[in-house]
């Protein structure tokens, strides 16, 4: 099965011409931070007016900007995302392992349920979401908008249906005389799930991990809707937002608040380019 | 052994006791409308208390049962509490005056037709059908096309693979402000010295389009890439290998054999873009918001030249305070998305009946 040298030299250019048009967008935010804004708008693309004490003043006024507060929105990006991925990954799995072990009318039924509402488009909820939480916020006297427990707890009721689909068929293709022998030997039930079960799920919950943590770490429309456009409390895409409202055509700012946001997530890609490219496929195709 | 158990049933009862108590008084404090700021706490230590206290009562034949009821909870209730609550507040709303806080009174259908009388609605959701077409169409071309580039043996697949992905791993609202940039900043300096205009393509509504489509292939292709790679490795190797012995070219044996193979593949990626492309939200609120003008559609003039549904209906609830309106969208919106996935579910189930 050989290619023939032309065309195999055809397809690598067309592959480089493809590779440099998907990574333009990149080259040029890290090359414009480098430079002042007179100079990104004078040679947007070419390396004239870079220095790095540019960036550095580019960095500092972007990182002590009051507005955007990149420390604060980065940490509150990072406690959300990673307290909903315990949660959802615990109680995902204490729930798909209930469901999938007891088949009676009401498993199913709920299995049911979650699948069903994975179709549930997000617009269709948010309004009444909003006004449901202000609502149970008041009623419980604790504030479910505005604050990191409620976000955290409306990425669990988002994230669980997918979850649980998940691994539930990772669940089922465990043998269940591993669960019967633990329990001659005298393990409780919950002992059991925690002892036995769940350790073994760790290759599917890095797949559900990686599919909600780019879910939640990108997503806008939830926590600009529960937490406002200007509250205390934003994460980084809704600080990104606010930010570029507030700084129309700044784009020495705006393209350094937007290098700081990418960075994360490309760091993170770089060290786990395999199990992230892995897990969204895997979590497509099921 | 026997004191270990009567101190765990009276732990057990003392728990389930307090926490009914604990959440009892805090329910009152709620109805009575009291400020007390302890009911919150109260309410969550109560509900805690009462689910250890049920996991410490000592019973053999129930404890399944318990431990069944205890590990479902959390996940239902959050479920409950999101989705399922708000999704039927949601529809009831649709038939009411809803502003957001509170409703007067039942309106019938009179949301569904307001919405089906407003050429601005009518506009997005024209523009959401073709710009779902187009995307299905060119991100499935370019994606499979990736695929068959990265499942060839070049030198540096993997890194083109990688770089073809990075994309997605970016939200929509960075992504669209980046490309904002290249569009007004840099093409903008491009067209300028080709044919001496300076206008941005996001300043008319026909090139704005292009332009977020532009930008939603570039984002999600390299996805759809990773699942055609995935399909396509899953074509033997002795079946190419025979019908290479047998003389066919690449052409046959991409159309003979590996797209025939591959049709699960296609399905699934098919309606992945479809999805996705219509809920499309953050590129187009972050690229142009929606603006561009329309000169005369319906007998009326349109300010919202490139807003798509799901743009259009968080515009009606968020900035005009339609929230009746935008609910009554959403639901069609939902209907949309339901008829779609129904479609998807049959035509998947067929597909597994003839294999």
């Amino acid at each position: 099965m050989e290619m023939k040298k032309s065309r195999k030299i055809l397809l690598t250019v067309i592959g480089i011409i493809v590779a440099v048009y998907t990574l333009f967008p990149f080259y040029l935010v890290v090359m414009n931070t480098f430079k002042s804004a007179n100079s990104i708008v004078s040679s947007p693309v070419g390396f004239e007016g870079i220095s790095v004490s540019q960036l550095m003043t580019n960095l500092s006024s972007v990182v002590n900007n009051s507005n955007f507060n990149f420390w604060y929105a980065f940490g509150t990006s990072v406690i959300i995302t990673v307290v909903s991925l315990i949660v959802l990954a615990l109680f995902g799995g204490m729930a798909a392992w209930v469901i999938c072990r007891n088949k009676t009318k009401w498993s199913t039924a709920i299995y049911m349920v979650f699948i069903a509402s994975m179709i549930i488009p997000f617009q269709v909820v948010m309004l009444p979401l909003i006004s449901t939480f202000r609502d149970v916020g008041n009623f419980v006297g604790i504030s479910l908008l505005q604050s990191i427990p409620g976000i955290v707890f409306a990425y669990c009721g988002f994230g669980g249906a997918m979850t649980v689909f998940i691994l539930t068929g990772f669940i089922k293709g465990i043998p269940y005389e591993l669960e019967e022998a633990a329990s001659i030997d005298g393990c409780s039930p919950e002992g059991t799930f925690f002892r036995i079960i769940f350790p073994l799920l760790t290759p599917v919950i890095t797949t559900v991990t990686i599919l909600n943590g780019m879910w939640i770490w990108n997503d806008y429309l939830l926590p600009s809707l529960m937490l406002g456009q200007n509250g205390k409390v934003k994460t980084l895409p809704v600080a990104v937002q606010a930010f570029v409202g507030s700084y129309v055509k700044q784009w020495d700012l705006i393209l350094t608040a937007a290098l700081l946001a990418i960075i994360p997530m490309v760091i993170i890609f770089l060290i786990a380019q395999k199990q992230i490219m892995n897990g969204m496929v895997e979590g497509a195709i099921k | 052994m026997s004191e270990n158990t009567t101190n765990r049933k009276m732990l057990s009862l003392v728990l389930l006791a307090a926490g009914a108590v604990g959440l009892v008084v805090a329910l009152y404090l709620d109805f009575s409308g009291s400020g007390n700021a302890m009911r919150g706490p109260l309410l969550l230590i109560g509900a805690i208390a009462f689910l250890i206290g049920l996991y410490l009562f000592p019973t053999v034949e129930h404890h399944r049962s318990i431990i069944n009821f205890i590990f479902l909870f959390p996940l239902l209730f959050t479920f409950a509490v999101t989705v399922i609550i708000p999704l039927l507040l949601g529809i009831f709303y649709s038939f009411t005056d809803w502003n957001g806080i509170k409703f007067s009174g039942f309106i019938g259908l009179t949301n569904y037709t307001t919405m089906f009388k407003d050429p601005a609605f009518i506009w997005s959701v024209l523009l959401t059908f073709l710009f779902v077409i187009f995307n299905m169409v060119l991100v499935n071309l370019v994606g499979f096309s990736l695929a068959l580039l990265c499942t060839s043996k070049l030198k540096g697949v993997n890194f083109f693979r990688a770089s073809y992905f990075l994309p997605n791993l970016i939200g929509g609202i960075v992504l669209g402000y980046i490309w904002q940039f290249v569009f007004n900043n840099v093409l903008v300096q491009v067209t300028a010295a080709v044919s001496g205009h300076q206008n941005s393509i996001l300043a008319n509504t026909k090139t704005a389009f292009i332009a977020i489509i532009v930008v939603y292939v570039w984002q999600y292709a390299g996805y759809i890439m990773l699942i055609y790679v995935t399909g396509l490795t899953t074509v033997p190797k002795d079946v190419l290998e025979a019908s290479q012995i047998d003389g066919a070219n690449a052409w046959t044996t991409l159309m003979k054999i590996k797209i025939p193979m591959i049709a699960s593949t296609i399905t699934i990626c098919t309606f992945l873009t479809l999805t996705s492309a219509f809920k499309q939200f953050d590129v187009n609120m972050a690229l142009t918001n929606g603006t561009g003008s329309v000169a005369d559609f319906m007998g009326s003039y349109l300010t919202n030249g490139t807003q798509m549904l799901a743009l259009n209906i968080y515009n009606t609830a968020i900035s005009k305070n339609s929230y009746a309106l935008g609910q009554a969208k959403a639901v069609l919106f939902f209907i949309i998305l339901a008829c779609v996935s129904i479609i998807q579910v049959r035509i998947s189930n067929k597909k597994e009946v003839e294999m």
